[in-house]
């Protein structure tokens, strides 16, 4: 692919802190390379209001090899940007051309509360995680991994689940705010595996209640969600969720 | 867990709302089977036959109950979920994401279902409440049974020979169909199928009866209409 560079107008939300009411501020950014990853051209952009004596743009970001799942930005109407299965890091400026306006948004959902700019508070995200997306081992040996069979066709769609990276993308374009995509692909991932076999029906039930603890809405399958995943996440681990709620609801000992 | 959060948690909500549609769908073949009726071409006789029957037994009454009941849990259920998950963003984006990832009907269930309450309202109002409550004319067939039966086609061929009606009930079919068109295999994810061998049959067989039944349903008005029965 041929390298270009270009001149770009950006729009990015601007908020001091969780109380400030925000807004958007345009800067003009020049002589960026289609090279650049979208979060490069935010670091020229920061170095330069640094030097201009401002205040940089806060941004989440860790990895910059999208498997971390931090860097969340919602780029002119889509989280993570125009690219399909690709995280904000991962997205290139060849996807934009010279003279294009980009909006940049944070995250928006209750249940995400803007920290400052771009940066959004996904601890609720964590605290589901929490409630039951583990499996209780006692240490001891490493047990082999090969002693517990597992049917290959399970194995590869729950590592399909695993891949996850608890980004929050399927809330910030859930017309809802459903972290249900999340939810059920950590459900999946361990409810697909013997391992997570014992905890099974307690993990569901325990995560969706924290879910609607944490003020996230509830899924209308609209498929939003599975459009923008960076991991690509099918939407049929929320139908197989759905399944292993009913299951615990209507077998549960107590 | 208790007994109540299956039915109250934001996946048991979603079990409601699958249930109460699948229950609505199985009464949509019923109901649009008995009003085909009308084109038997025997100025109503079979149609009407079929309608009193409808309302003869205890057994479809009772199923009538039951109707009503699963009518309210759907658009009640239905209309506080819309309500309550729109409040789950309080602020919105500059630059919606509209249809990149998801289609527009399936963002508009709650729309597209006040249309169809709307119209059912009037639907009550034009034909259950006349023919379950005040007096219709009876209509006699000598053909072994010789009790009247109420004259529903005539009622049918007098309110659809207003045109606004017909349009009225054609919106309505529309909005039943792009319901139909989301509502059918989302209400088998909600009930938690996930077998893609039954959710690509699932959703061919949705397809087709998002399309069929509604414009069978529009077609009734349109006939009578133009007087093709
Ligand atoms: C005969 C009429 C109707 C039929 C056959 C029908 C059928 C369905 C079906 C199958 C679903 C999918 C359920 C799911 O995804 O789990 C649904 C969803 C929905 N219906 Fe209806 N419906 C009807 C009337 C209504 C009415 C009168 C309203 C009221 C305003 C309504 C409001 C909704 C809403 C808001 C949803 C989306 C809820 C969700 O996806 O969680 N529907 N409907
Ligand atoms: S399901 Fe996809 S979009 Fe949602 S948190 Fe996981 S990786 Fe991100
Ligand atoms: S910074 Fe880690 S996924 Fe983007």
């Amino acid at each position: 692919m041929e390298h270009y560079t270009m001149n770009l107008t950006l729009k990015v939300w601007r908020q001091k802190n969780k109380k400030d009411n925000g807004h958007f501020e345009t800067y003009s950014v020049s002589g960026i390379s289609s090279e650049m990853s979208f979060l490069e051209m935010f670091d020229v952009l920061n170095e330069r209001l640094v030097v201009e004596g401002k205040e940089p743009i806060a941004f989440d970001h860790d990895c910059r090899e999208g498997i971390c799942g931090m860097c969340s930005m919602y780029i002119n109407g889509r989280p993570h940007g125009p690219w399909e299965g690709t995280t904000t890091c991962q997205l290139h400026m060849r996807a934009f051309k010279d003279g294009d306006t980009i909006v940049v948004e944070p995250w928006r959902a209750n249940a995400f509360p803007v920290v400052k700019d771009l940066v959004v508070d996904r601890s609720a995200f964590d605290r589901i995680i929490q409630a039951g997306g583990f499996i209780s081992v006692n240490t001891g040996n490493a047990v082999d991994a090969n002693a517990i069979p597992i049917e290959k066709d399970k194995a590869d769609t729950a590592f399909a689940a695993a891949a996850c990276i608890g980004c929050g993308a399927c809330v910030a374009a859930c017309k809802n705010s459903s972290a249900l995509l999340f939810v059920s692909a950590k459900v999946s991932h361990l409810a697909l595996l013997p391992q997570g076999d014992p905890e099974r029906k307690a993990r569901v039930v325990d995560m969706i209640a924290q879910m609607d603890k944490e003020g996230f809405g509830s899924c209308t399958s609209t498929g939003a969600c599975e459009a923008v995943c960076p991991k690509e996440i099918s939407i049929t681990n929320i139908a197989r969720l759905n399944a292993e709620y009913a299951r615990a609801g209507l077998t549960t000992d107590k | 867990m208790k007994w109540s959060e299956l039915f109250t948690s934001s996946v048991g909500k979603k079990f409601v709302m699958g249930l109460t549609g699948v229950f609505l769908i199985g009464f949509l073949v019923v109901h649009v089977g008995i009003n085909a009726c009308i084109w038997a071409m025997d100025d109503g006789q079979m149609f009407n036959r079929a309608a009193h029957f409808m309302g003869a037994t205890v057994v479809i009454r009772i199923l009538e109950v039951g109707l009503f009941a699963g009518i309210f849990l759907h658009f009640i259920q239905g209309l506080m979920l819309e309500f309550q998950n729109r409040k789950k963003r309080a602020i919105g984006y500059q630059i919606p994401m509209a249809n990149r990832g998801s289609k527009w009907y399936s963002r508009s269930m709650g729309l597209l279902g006040t249309i169809i309450l709307i119209f059912l309202i009037i639907h009550w109002k034009q034909f259950w409440i006349p023919s379950r409550f005040t007096e219709l004319p009876d209509v006699t067939y000598d053909n072994g049974n010789p009790a009247p039966v109420h004259d529903l086609f005539g009622l049918m061929k007098e309110t659809f020979s207003h045109g606004w009606v017909v349009i009225v009930y054609v919106i309505a079919c529309i909005s039943l169909a792009y319901h139909l068109l989301h509502g059918f295999q989302s209400a088998f994810r909600s009930l938690g199928v996930y077998n893609s061998r039954y959710l690509v049959l699932i959703n061919g067989v949705g397809i087709g009866f998002s399309i069929i039944v509604p414009l069978a349903f529009a077609m009734m008005p349109v006939s009578m209409y133009f007087n093709w029965v």
